[in-house]
């Protein structure tokens, strides 16, 4: 990298080289483990004490006492319900291939008890509306954040995004009201762009949004889309209804409160079948309440492993939150430039923070940063990929 | 579940009953609960210091301590604890003492190389909601496996830095080396393998110092080498069970897990020690160029600060990395039982007239200081409406339905902010303006909503740029 270029192409190319290299790294992996793995076994060979041994007072033992180890036995009684969104042709959809969510027994990736059930999900927002990003994110978007279609091919064409989520805040009264016969065209061209299964936002705008919901299910019927979200102050048994009659799944939002959490998912049971839904307990970015959220969710999953029938459902997290932190996208002090690589890897923290607390599907934005969680997903339920890597020696390692 | 719970009273029964109130607390019950909650140090009590209370002392401290041992390094005010840990999830508790992180240098660096690092590490410094996040030690490694190179190095960085030291090789010769220089100011040995371990003991034992224990990928061995080494009287110990990266990090994460849950939930003293990682791997065993050694290592290290890290070493200095990490080692180190949330009401900054701007913002202690310091900053003549949001930012806030147009016109109208100023606009942040109209309504439209900008950042430029156009309009 020459450090002569223009400080913006400069950040701009790191950028989209680390990419580069975590889309590399990843396809690498993907077709050839056993390569991969032997050209990354550097083994230093064991350093021995140079010149004589110390003498050893004969107080310490020749031999190690050797004892057994077992794994922490575990007895959860709860199971998460399998959620599953998108269906295909066979479901009477048209979506390629669909995505089920839930079904764990133990905490997050605690793989030496039980095996994860299904990775969690990734999915890429888009919006129907061009809306103010982040340049970090907006340099992969540009050309096509004008038009959700391209956007949404964009995302799965050139960064393999397993889902979408379509947002559509244009809906919003506050931004251009746009009508739901408008916002519900843009979700059929969404669909017809890519085959991946889609998840549907509204504007948060409770009276517009079951409006808006309405029109989507209607168009969308027998795709399995995910509504997102259905709240406490909408009038459930008028919405509900409709999204189950359409096929749908829908996502149950609160701030925050597992009583509220508990409330919604009780109304919701009214009129859903609990494999349709799914809990979204509210995700703060990393500096700026990403504790609040990662408690709130950790709790709730412990709380249905431990047989809380009322929180048993997969759980949502709207990662993409990070980008409300200003350190993720402020341009600050060179200490802590690029914010090219700042505001991804702020962006991952979240996603991993909430993955590990629990949830099953993560709406990210930067393709860096979804690679990159990918990717540690793959690393940790496959196990089996370069396990031979050897560390160690790292402490005699150089590092160039 | 797994947290060890002790209810005040088991605590009560050891205590001194005369509520002598030297430990600051109204009576001995309420030290008790303080007790259980670990939020005052059994010390405290100076009564229960006297010989007649020697045996229940000793019960209270037992009963008291936690099951993860507290480990201490270096000597002097920046000496760092590690450790300490009571229970498996924050909630349950607390976590104590913020996973430790150490940059590591290296006898293969010029002076003027490890000089610039040291630099760079002691003046890493970053404030964040009223704390200054830090990073904490030094880790010196040999690789040249040259005991005078080593030397050398240990003592040119113990003349530049007063921060805790730890000494890496696995050969013993070299640790010695290091530690006829500074074995008093209680460096970590890192570390006893299964190879070197009679040796380390030794050197540990003799100096007094705290050692790690490193068998990667083989928790039985780990356990077993840990067992050894407390047997033959070593009790200040520090597992790192390796820090693979890649499809390492699967087993990785077991390890780490396993041992956290072991130590608390089954209470089983063998591994009742601080877990430390090794994120640094991502540069000695991956390919890549530095900024991606650099992402994946930050990407490793707050895996592990999230599962039960208690000290990681890095290599990299890259503030851009480090500050990921160090804001998630303060959020999940934060402690739950306090709301981070302010008083609500109303504040004055600078010297207002009656046609100053009125802004609003929520009460989450993050939020508030932000914009205190924009306005602050930018000298900012103005007034700020503290809306009670239950500590959640404005974002959440307004989506979660912590603050509502009610709550933000009563707060208003409660603040009298109307007696200050002739006008009657509030400007609310621009992530708050679908709330707008709504707040109108709540005032009975005696007060009219402006919405400011979407970042607290932009408020100086506001008051220039469009204030004045507004102030005038009216």
């Amino acid at each position: 990298m020459k450090k002569k270029e223009v400080e913006k192409n400069f950040y701009n190319e790191i950028s989209s080289k680390l990419l580069e290299n975590l889309m590399k790294f990843g396809e690498i992996e993907l077709e050839d483990v056993v390569i991969e793995a032997e050209r990354l076994a550097i083994r230093f060979p064991q350093i021995l004490p140079s010149g004589a041994r110390r003498v050893i007072p004969a107080l310490i033992p020749k031999k190690i006492t050797e004892i057994e180890f077992t794994y922490p036995k575990m007895e959860w009684v709860g199971k998460i319900r399998e959620v599953k969104i998108g269906a295909t042709k066979s479901d009477g959809g048209t979506r390629g291939k669909s995505i089920i969510i839930g079904g764990e027994t133990t905490p997050p990736f605690y793989t030496f008890s039980q095996p994860v059930s299904h990775p969690p999900v990734i999915a890429f927002d888009i919006f129907d509306m061009k809306v103010s990003l982040p340049k970090a994110v907006r340099t992969h978007f540009e050309d096509v954040m004008e038009d959700p279609a391209e956007w949404a091919k964009r995302c799965v064409n050139k960064y393999n995004a397993e889902a979408i989520n379509l947002h559509l805040v244009s809906t919003d009264p506050l931004i251009k009201d746009s009508p739901p016969s408008e916002a519900a065209k843009t979700v059929e061209k969404v669909l017809q762009a890519v085959d991946v299964p889609i998840t549907v936002g509204g504007s948060g705008d409770a009276l517009k949004d079951m409006e808006v919901f309405k029109k989507v299910a209607e168009v969308a019927a027998g795709e399995r889309i995910m509504i997102n979200s259905l709240v406490k102050d909408m009038d459930l048994s008028k919405i509900a209804p409709i999204i189950k009659n359409y096929g749908h799944v829908v996502v149950a939002f609160t701030p925050m409160d597992l009583d509220l959490a508990r409330e919604l998912n009780r109304k919701l049971f009214e009129y859903l079948d609990k494999d349709r839904i799914v809990m979204d307990t509210n995700t703060g970015a990393l500096g700026y309440g990403l504790e609040y959220g990662f408690t709130v969710m950790e709790r709730a999953r412990l709380a249905a492993l431990k047989g809380d029938e009322e929180l048993q459902q997969p759980l949502l997290s709207g990662s993409t939150n990070a980008w409300g932190a200003r350190e993720s996208w402020l341009k600050m002090d060179p200490e802590w430039e690029p914010r090219e690589l700042r505001g991804p890897l702020w962006e991952f923290t979240t996603g991993l923070a909430m993955m590990l607390a629990g949830a099953d599907y993560i709406m990210m934005m930067h393709p860096a940063s979804i690679q990159t969680l990918k990717d540690i997903i793959n690393y940790l339920t496959s196990g089996q990929i370069t396990h031979d890597l050897d560390i160690s020696n790292w402490v005699s390692a150089k590092i160039k | 579940m797994p947290a060890k719970t002790i209810s005040p009273i088991e605590v009560y029964k050891f205590l001194p009953k005369t509520n002598c109130k030297e430990c600051g607390e109204p009576n001995c019950m309420a030290f008790a609960v303080k007790l259980v909650n670990r939020e005052i140090e059994l010390v405290k009590c100076t009564p229960l210091l006297k010989d007649e209370y020697k045996d229940a002392y000793k019960q209270l401290w037992e009963m008291l301590k936690p099951p993860v041992k507290e480990v201490e390094i270096g000597v002097g005010d920046k000496r760092v604890k590690i450790g300490g840990k009571y229970v498996i999830h924050r909630h349950e508790l607390t976590y104590f003492n913020p996973t430790a992180i150490a940059i590591d240098i290296s006898d293969d660096m010029s002076e003027e190389e490890i000089l610039k690092r040291i630099k760079k590490t002691q003046e890493f410094s970053f404030t964040y909601i009223g704390t200054t996040l830090k990073l904490n030690m030094l880790a010196l490694r040999s690789v040249s496996n040259d005991k005078s190179k080593f030397k050398e190095m240990v003592t040119y960085v113990a003349n530049n830095t007063d921060l805790p030291l730890i000494l890496c090789s696995f050969n013993p010769t070299i640790i010695e080396a290091g530690l006829r220089v500074i074995g008093d100011k209680k460096p970590l040995i890192y570390a006893a393998t299964l190879d070197n371990w009679r040796e380390f003991l030794e050197l540990a034992s003799i100096y007094k110092c705290p050692l790690a224990v490193f068998v990667p990928n083989d928790l039985k061995m780990l356990g077993s080498l840990t067992k050894t080494l407390m047997d033959n009287g070593l009790s200040d110990l520090v597992l790192d069970p390796g820090t693979i990266p890649k499809g390492g990090l699967s087993s990785t994460l077991n390890s780490f897990t396993a041992l956290r849950w072991k130590a608390i939930s089954e209470g089983d003293v063998v591994f009742g020690f601080p877990i430390m990682g090794t994120p640094i791997t991502a540069w000695t065993c991956m390919d890549g160029d530095v900024n991606l050694k650099a992402w994946w290592e930050a990407c490793i290290a707050n895996m592990l600060i999230i599962r039960y890290a208690d000290l990681l070493i890095m290599h990299s200095l890259d503030g851009w990395s480090l500050l990921p990490v160090t804001i998630l080692r303060q959020n999940i180190y934060n402690d739950p039982r306090k709301p981070v949330s302010v008083e609500p009401g109303l504040r004055v900054f600078g010297n207002p007239n009656e046609y100053s701007p009125v802004f609003m913002t929520t009460n989450f202690a993050l939020t508030f200081y932000t914009v205190k310091s924009d306005i602050e900053v930018g000298k900012v003549d103005c007034y700020l409406l503290v809306v009670n949001s239950e500590g959640i930012a404005v974002e959440c806030a307004v989506a979660g339905r912590k603050i509502t147009p009610e709550s933000i016109a009563e707060e208003l109208l409660k603040s009298e902010v109307d007696k200050m100023v002739k006008h009657r606009i509030l400007v609310i942040p621009g992530k708050a303006a679908r709330l707008a109209g709504a707040i109108e309504d709540a005032t009975k439209l005696r007060w009219k909503v402006v919405v400011g900008p979407m970042d607290s950042s932009e408020i100086p430029k506001f008051v220039i740029n469009e204030w004045k156009r507004i102030i005038q309009s009216v």
